[in-house]
């Protein structure tokens, strides 16, 4: 690695937009790219502490998210109120284990996945280690892959109370649950895009 | 962040540090805060919305079901079911519930609870919605001010869950009849109230709770008779045929009526306040109280068939009680086998008589109706038993005064008082009956029939006789009857040879009749002529022709 010379190291920045190289001593004070007029920042600024933001507010939106309930299902049988872990719970318990499994993974597993992968690449960036950076790098792309893999849920929810509306026979309606999941989605999916990668890479001193 | 410039170790100049935007960055702090203020701001509402948490015991937890079965109040949600556990004596259900906060002023030390299932009478369908829905738990508030936390379940529901103004009341019957839980109550065919209860009390009546709702409760008065209104009331009376009910309902499910008993139940009245009798039908509720039932026993000593419990003791023509008890006695002194009749006797139904003797200070007690009984029985009072009906063969018992009786010892200190009998006269018609039906069967029927049949045989064989053989020759006889009057006939006809030669002759005769008067004339004149014979004289020729011819 020691081989490889980064851009810094040769004191250019490169355009994101129009991917011209740049001299960094080149910029003016405004650092716009001398062709196509874009910004141009040798690192996203602020990146750890934007993703942290986003982080702590995905998790803590995590909280109410699985505590309300999701949904609202009125029909001849009476109403009641889903959680997400209750309706996991009740799909298993009812024998169909391939839709509990789908919406476990979709709610429970990709959004911890999602904490605990981005939390681990903050620390480690954070800590400058240089531990595994191509598994680390892997795991970024996982996790901006599977981001929006956890709207199953609220589409499932949008889905069955737009198409539920029955009157007397069966009404579905969402609850405030659900809207803190979809924020705990996009929350977690703004975190891990403003999370750059190239920080993994990054070694000072 | 504030990246400082980079040592000056390297060429060109530093590169100036201007970070003019840095409070952008720290904005994005305000999400997680956001984030966190929304969550701590549920957890306080939430906390706030708690409310009270309660243990309702039930028997049987059936169909609650943790998280899922509700409390209801006037079907509103104010609460759910937390746990289910068993009580620690197993003998019953302990159901946690979570009340929401604004139901906490539900919880009254005499709330009741109950569990909603659905049921269905006559009357009044309930809880189907929880056919489908499950059971939810229903709650009446109570008016105590004291609150609770812990509770007994009720295992029905309360007849009125949302208890209404009126007024409750308890009829005691010996039977509730076909009454059930929900019937109506009516006054003067108005429904104004409902059976909210039923209960056998531990002396074998039977207790009704009903509920007189606000404005008609004022009806209810102590003279207030209540009475079944079930089923339809028949009667075939001497205006026809009147058909009483009170509703359809009434008659399927049963129910009750009431209305002002007679004026002279104000002199009986004194029942505690909300407390009456329940009567069979109104005819019972509006009689004139019978006061207390006196006892009396009766021996016959014949065969009592169709004489049942409840058939009427009547005196002198008035019912004054009836038969609670036929019994078969033995009689070890002859051995026989007496019917042993017990009945109950209400003096105050004699009306007009009883006012008399209870003015007289009779029949108030045992002893002095005993003693009135032993001096009727000294005028003949007896009991008989008596048909009521050919048709059904029922009988009843009838107190009347037999003055031809023959005089029996009546033993007044005996408990319960024994009446003299006499047998029924349906008994002497029947033995009538039979006798007459033994002669009957005694006539030679076969023979007569037999000697008839053979009678009638002889008959027709004469008969047949008669046609072969006497009617032919009497057809020629008459035939030849029939030609000798033709020929008579053809005799005596005008034109016929005999008339005209009879007529001949008769003219014949009558000349010479008339020749033999002048012979006699001539004779007459002449008698000598006999000797002499004939002169010739002018004198009419003919028959003195003839005579001198003849007497030459």
């Amino acid at each position: 690695m020691t081989q490889l010379r980064q851009s810094f190291e040769l004191g250019l920045s490169l355009c994101r937009t129009c991917g011209l190289a740049v001299s960094r001593a080149s910029l003016g004070m405004d650092r716009r790219c001398p062709r196509c007029r874009s910004r141009v920042e040798h690192r996203t600024p602020f990146s750890t502490e934007i993703t942290l933001a986003w982080l702590i507010a995905g998790i803590v939106l995590y909280i109410p998210a699985n505590l309300l309930p999701v949904m609202h299902t009125a029909g001849l049988l009476g109403e009641e109120d889903s959680t997400i872990l209750g309706g996991i719970l009740e799909f298993w318990r009812s024998g169909d284990w391939d839709i509990a499994l789908l919406i476990f993974i979709a709610s429970v597993a990709v959004p911890f996945t999602k904490f605990i992968a981005i939390g681990l690449l903050l620390f480690t960036v954070r800590k400058d280690s240089r531990w595994e950076q191509h598994q680390r790098t892997a795991l970024y792309r996982i996790v901006e892959f599977i981001g929006y893999w956890s709207m199953l849920d609220v589409i499932v929810v949008a889905l069955t109370s737009a198409l539920m509306q029955f009157q007397v026979l069966g009404t579905a309606e969402p609850r405030a649950g659900i809207a803190f999941f979809c924020a705990v989605v996009v929350v977690t999916m703004l975190s891990a895009l403003s999370f750059d990668p190239r920080l993994i890479w990054d070694r000072h001193a | 962040m504030s990246a400082a410039p980079p040592p000056p170790s390297e060429e060109e100049l530093p590169t100036p540090a201007i970070r003019n935007r840095r409070w952008i960055p720290r904005l994005v702090w305000v999400v997680p805060i956001a984030a966190a203020a929304i969550g701590i701001s549920l957890l306080i509402r939430n906390w706030q919305n708690q409310g009270p948490q309660i243990t309702i015991s039930f028997l049987s937890g059936e169909g609650v079901q943790v998280g899922k079965t509700l409390v209801k109040y006037r079907d509103v949600t104010v609460g759910r079911v937390s746990d289910v556990v068993l009580s620690a004596d197993r003998k019953s259900v302990v159901v946690s519930a979570s009340l929401s906060k604004d139901a906490a002023s539900l919880l009254q030390e005499d709330t009741q609870f109950w569990i909603v299932r659905p049921r269905i009478g006559v009357g009044s369908v309930s809880g189907l919605e929880t056919l489908l829905s499950g059971v939810y738990i229903g709650l009446k508030t109570g008016t105590s001010t004291l609150r609770k936390r812990q509770f007994v379940g009720l295992e029905n529901p309360p007849a009125l869950s949302h208890g209404p103004h009126g007024r409750e009341l308890q009829l005691h019957a010996a039977r509730a009849g076909s009454l059930s839980i929900g019937a109506p109550v009516y006054f003067r065919q108005f429904q104004v109230g409902r059976v909210i209860d039923e209960n056998l009390l531990p002396d074998g009546s039977t207790r009704v709770t009903v509920f007189v709702e606000a404005p008609y409760d004022r009806y209810v008065k102590p003279v207030t008779r209540f009475w079944n209104a079930s089923g339809i009331d028949v009667r075939l009376g001497a205006d026809g045929l009147n058909v009483q009910t009170e509703s359809l309902a009434a008659v399927l499910a049963g129910g009750l009526a009431f209305d002002d008993g007679p004026i002279e139940a104000l002199f009986v009245a004194g029942g505690v306040a909300g407390e009456f009798a329940l009567y069979k039908n109104e005819s019972e509720a509006m009689a004139p109280p019978d006061g207390e039932p006196h006892y009396v026993r009766m021996r016959f000593t014949q065969a009592l068939r169709g004489l049942e419990v409840g058939a009427p003791v009547e005196f002198v023509g008035v019912n004054i009680g009836s038969v609670v008890a036929v019994d078969l006695g033995y009689e070890t002194r002859d051995r026989s086998f007496p019917v042993i009749v017990t009945v109950k006797l209400y003096p105050r139904r004699m009306g007009r008589a009883y006012e008399i003797l209870a003015a007289q200070g009779k029949t108030e007690s045992d002893e002095t109706l005993a003693a009135l009984a032993g001096t009727l029985v000294n005028r003949g009072l007896r009991a008989q038993p008596r048909s009521a009906s050919l048709l059904t063969g029922k009988l009843y018992i009838a107190l009347d005064f037999l003055p031809g009786s023959p005089r029996v010892a009546f033993d007044a200190s005996i408990r319960p008082l024994e009446l003299p009998t006499v047998n029924g006269t349906f008994q002497e018609l029947e033995a009538n009956v039979v006798r007459l039906l033994a002669k009957v069967n005694e006539l030679p029927l076969e023979q007569i029939a037999a000697d008839l049949h053979t009678d009638l045989k002889d008959l027709h064989e004469t008969l047949s006789e008669l046609h072969a053989r006497v009617l032919p020759s009497a057809v020629d006889t008459l035939s030849a009857l029939h030609g000798t009057l033709d020929s008579a006939g053809r005799v005596l006809d005008v034109d016929s040879p005999l008339q005209r030669g009879v007529t001949e002759t008769l003219s014949e005769s009558r000349s010479t009749l008339q020749a033999v008067r002048e012979l006699a004339d001539y004779l007459d004149r002449h008698p000598d002529a006999l000797l002499r014979g004939r002169r010739p004289q002018k004198t009419p020729r003919g028959p003195a022709t003839s005579s001198s011819d003849a007497k030459p």
